[in-house]
């Protein structure tokens, strides 16, 4: 046994070295995902998105015949375990830039991690907070939620409906959504009559939905990621709710029609192209890049590529045009992330500035509704 | 007896020296690399688990809702520091005697329940004190966390890197270990023992148990409150999953893997639940796979803990290995 184990060992050792001698100097990319855990829906798909592009560079010859090198690690969603390891990829594997986090709290742990070490971060996450107020080195590739909530508001306020009821799950995601819910309401006119939350773990929002259906709200506005929101339209439908139900884009994947079964239908909700990409215009910029994406994911893991996917294929796809620009050293890289003009990717088209690290305005966000168990634009 | 009493405290005080020694010298290696990093959160986790300890190895009452104190003590100090600019050393001692006073006041009825029921109890304290973490969004920044803790400094010295942190949090660390250790040696530690094996046999030998439970429930919780407060300092991000019962769980766990009613068996514990994790790296996805065995291993070869185990282990395989010779 332990001389099967010590030629295992010695073997082992020789492939490694063997694949370290023939690479030459490959340019090194870290990525934090949070691959298992409760945010592994957000994790997986991003993770699997940057081993895709990653090999698909690498396959085309590299960047200016360098390779990448992408290292990930999974931080479980958990802030402790995302520092600690934004510490390993800078001090001991000497990335010169960082993808991800996936969610909002691990990216604001590490933060402080890559501001004072000076390495470039693309991170995967939505919160407003990641970039406002701007951080040197910090960037970020996931729509803000605030575009999402002004895509609704939009269209309530084209069909002159005023009063609302909110009702928001009680994570990082549903805190951020109600926030911005609250503060753009006014601008738009919109009244919120019902201001109501859940846990996220919770099974029944019955209780939520009745005091609703007693209120004098035109529309309900649902903000969680599955499955809760889920849960609310079955309920919406077991109440005999007659106002329209509009969720976030936290919910924008088949995987949120599945769950509600028949109650999906009718429900509208802002989306991030990638899911509509075969409906949308020619004319659209963004329609290339969604196309390729979704190709190569179906291609690579014979499933649908969603917008989490989309997140780390805008991430190191503008650390690719960053570096095919001449950037190698992390303050070089962050100089041409920041002069980025006009990149479509899958997100939406990003203009970075010194002023803006977030990239993206209200066009990134299409509204769309479920018919027939799938979906159709709303125009 | 006495004479026999003497030697042993002299052989505990080198084995504290030797283990400052240790303590001093370990980061030295890896200055440079993370490594030194994670060592502070042995540090964290090594009070943690040693306030644990005290109550559940040696007075042999259960607490599922220790990441309540970590919490209060890194939110205490995270909200003191950020929304009312207190000083943090003022914050640090201010929040670590209130959490303490909390924990003096709901330990009474809570210590009443003893085996299930304690447990569900303190489960309950834990999983409250997460949602208060949640839901107050004005004051502790909700699930989103709270950001721009400030480093801890003295004078003009700032603790803004990983080898400063490492000694800020391990001297924490070594004080909580001389007192703990004075503490399991002193009549109480004896007393907390007696409530362990029988309480009615310890209460008519004369040990006040209701009063002794309270007191190191408390001690516990004021560790595990500075932990929580130098945590916030460390990391200067906090968020309610650093908190949640999933923590309380893995504290659980280190003290039994590191060896209950063992003040080092806590360190051992929390090291190897710390740095287990990063070493397992290497096997990539199979990390957690790889990580459960080994734990599922440990208890069932090494029910004792690390601390009693290795040397069994040792003793039994060497005249082993003489044998086969």
């Amino acid at each position: 046994m332990r001389k099967l184990l010590s030629t295992c060992l010695v073997g082992f050792s020789l492939i490694l070295a063997a694949s370290q001698a023939f690479a030459a100097a490959p340019i090194k990319i870290g990525a934090l995902f949070a691959v298992t855990g409760p945010a592994s829906f957000l994790g997986e798909p991003e993770r699997n998105t940057a081993v895709m592009v990653v090999d698909e560079i690498n396959r085309a010859g590299g960047i200016h015949g360098q390779k990448i090198e992408l290292i990930t690690y999974d931080t479980g969603g958990d802030a402790t375990k995302a520092v600690q390891l934004a510490n390993k990829l800078i001090k001991n594997d000497h990335v010169v830039a960082i993808i991800g986090p996936s969610t909002t709290g691990d990216t604001m742990a590490v933060i402080p991690v890559v501001e004072k070490a000076q390495i470039p971060m693309i991170s995967c996450a939505a919160g407003i907070k990641i970039t406002d107020p701007v951080k040197k080195w910090v960037f970020k590739t996931a729509q803000n939620d605030s575009l999402a909530v002004a895509r609704i508001f939009e269209e309530l306020r084209k069909e002159r409906k005023t009063k609302v009821a909110i009702l928001t799950v009680s994570d990082s995601f549903g805190a951020s959504g109600r926030e911005q819910l609250k503060a753009q309401a006014r601008r738009y006119g919109i009244d919120i009559v019902v201001d109501d939350t859940y846990g996220p773990k919770d099974t029944d929002m019955t209780a939520q939905l009745t005091k609703i259906r007693g209120s004098h709200a035109q529309a309900v506005i649902c903000w969680g990621t599955n499955p809760g929101p889920a849960v609310v339209a079955r309920n919406a439908k077991q109440l005999g709710l007659t106002i329209p139900v509009y969720m976030s884009h936290g919910v924008s994947s088949k995987k949120f029609i599945e769950l509600a079964g028949d109650a999906a239908e009718g429900i509208r909700l802002p989306t991030g192209k990638v899911l509509v990409a075969d409906l949308l215009p020619k004319s659209d910029k963004q329609k290339a890049s969604l196309q390729a994406f979704i190709r190569d994911y179906k291609k690579h893991y014979r499933t649908e590529g969603d917008h989490f996917g989309g997140h780390a294929w805008d991430a190191m796809m503008l650390l690719k045009e960053a570096i095919s620009r001449g950037a190698t050293t992390p303050a070089a890289i962050r100089g041409q992330i920041e002069a980025t003009r006009g990149f479509a990717g899958i997100g939406g088209v990003f203009t970075y500035s010194a002023k803006d690290h977030a990239g993206l305005n209200k066009d990134a966000f299409v509204l769309v509704e479920v018919r027939k168990k799938g979906w159709t634009l709303v125009k | 007896m006495a004479k026999k009493k003497k030697v042993a405290l002299k052989s505990d005080k080198i084995k504290f020296l030797v283990f400052c020694l240790v303590v001093l010298l370990a980061p030295l290696p890896f200055a440079k690399g993370y490594l030194s990093n994670v060592l502070i959160f042995v540090g964290v986790n090594s009070m943690l688990a040693l306030g644990l300890n005290l109550l559940l190895g040696y007075a042999g009452q259960i607490s599922l809702g220790q990441a309540a104190f970590f919490g209060l003590g890194a939110y205490g100090s995270g909200v003191l520091t950020t929304q009312f600019t207190m000083n943090p050393w003022l914050a640090m001692v201010l929040v670590a005697v209130s959490v303490a006073l909390f924990a003096f006041l709901i330990g009474f009825p809570v210590l009443k329940l003893k085996g299930h029921y304690l447990a569900m109890a303190t489960l309950g304290v834990g999983i409250i004190a997460n949602i208060a973490f949640n839901e107050t969004v004005d004051l502790t920044g909700g699930p989103s966390g709270l950001s721009g803790i400030p480093n801890l400094s003295i004078g003009g010295f700032t603790f803004d890197n990983d080898l400063k942190n490492y000694y800020l949090v391990w001297g924490f660390a070594l004080v909580a270990i001389l007192l703990s250790l004075n503490l399991v040696n002193s009549r109480v530690g004896r007393g907390l023992r007696a409530i362990h094996d029988s309480e009615v046999a310890a209460r008519v030998m004369g040990v006040n148990a209701r009063i002794m439970k309270v007191q190191v429930f408390t001690f516990s919780a004021l560790i595990s409150a500075l932990a929580g407060s130098l945590y916030a300092h460390v990391v200067t991000f906090i968020s309610p999953t650093s908190f949640s019962f999933a923590v309380s769980v893995e504290l659980l766990t280190m003290v039994v893997i590191g060896g209950l009613g063992s003040v080092y068996g806590s360190i051992l514990g929390a090291l190897l639940l710390t740095l287990l994790p990063e070493l397992l790296r290497a096997f990539q996805d199979f990390d957690i796979i790889v990580y459960g065995l080994l734990l599922i291993s440990m208890t069932i070869y090494l029910p004792g803990g690390l601390v009693r185990g290795i040397p069994e282990l040792f003793r039994r395989l060497v005249p082993a290995r003489r044998g086969n010779a």
